[in-house]
């Protein structure tokens, strides 16, 4: 039930982030302190979820917080290598086609 | 929901976010045993967060309250009861700033908060909020039979990795 986010500085404007483990409301604000601070200036960021298992509102807000914070000063944020139980979430909520770029497809809660 | 539980598990954490992945390992755990999908007990995982989540966050506001976790073990279905007795928030505004994100609106205008209890409607069958001197979230899941193990083959990446 631990998160580790390690950080790594490609350069001024190109920051990854390689996240692992689980996402909730313990440990999110270490996510959002070390993500934050970075979304300004037009950094592109990219977050790799590859070794995610778990995110839940919490973690989301964060997502979305950095979201908004890279557009209003024309950053990027690039989220990959989620897996299918990241993607379900993302698509329940609808934030697969606003922070993803897909399609927006009907869901009933079930796969 | 009728009929007396088979068993019934009960767990008091305090209203701490350091507490609340051990609600969630115990209803994994207690899912697991009664025979739930894989996909299933993570979307139980997921709903039991949220409702601790907004018990630590609403009803206590970093007091150091408790929350009740109890899952009804019944044959055909887990009924999980997370209780506090911080502040009842009011239910009605609630519900009415849940839902998914829209997609359309400036980006300015993209919520932040508001998903929990949206995310807990989307993946139990049956979700009820009572508030009265704290609050009482009660939900539902029925076991599915014969659903075929789907984590299985959809591990895919968003981006070629």
């Amino acid at each position: 039930m631990n998160l580790s986010v390690q950080e790594k500085i490609e350069n001024e404007k190109e920051i990854t982030y390689v996240v692992s483990g689980e996402i909730d409301v313990y440990t999110a604000p270490k996510l959002r302190e070390k993500l934050l601070p970075r979304c300004q200036g037009g950094t592109t960021i990219t977050i790799d979820f590859t070794d995610v298992e778990y995110i839940d509102s919490t973690g989301l807000s964060v997502l979305i917080g950095a979201y908004k914070a890279q557009g209003q000063t024309g950053g990027k944020l690039i989220l990959k290598g989620m897996n299918a139980r990241l993607q379900r979430i993302f698509r329940i909520t609808n934030l697969n086609v606003i922070m993803l770029n897909e399609e927006k497809v009907q869901e009933d809660g079930r796969q | 929901m009728s009929g007396k539980p088979l068993d019934l598990v009960n767990l008091t954490i305090p209203a701490k976010p350091d507490y609340v992945g051990i609600a969630r390992l115990a209803v994994s755990g207690i899912a697991n045993r009664m025979g739930f999908s894989y996909d299933d007990i993570e979307d139980l995982k997921l709903a039991v967060s949220e409702a601790c989540t907004n018990a630590v966050d609403h009803a206590y506001c970093g007091g150091d309250g408790e929350i009740e976790v109890s899952c009804n073990i019944f044959s055909n279905r887990l009924e999980i009861e997370v209780v506090d007795r911080g502040n009842s928030f009011n239910i009605e505004e609630i519900e009415k700033r849940t839902g998914p994100i829209e997609v359309g609106p400036t980006m300015n205008a993209l919520r932040e908060r508001g998903l929990g209890v949206f995310l807990m409607r989307s993946l139990m069958d049956h979700v009820d909020i009572k508030g009265d001197n704290g609050v009482i979230v009660t939900m539902t899941k029925y076991i599915r039979k014969g659903v075929v193990e789907s984590h299985v083959k959809s591990s895919t990446s968003f981006t070629n990795r």
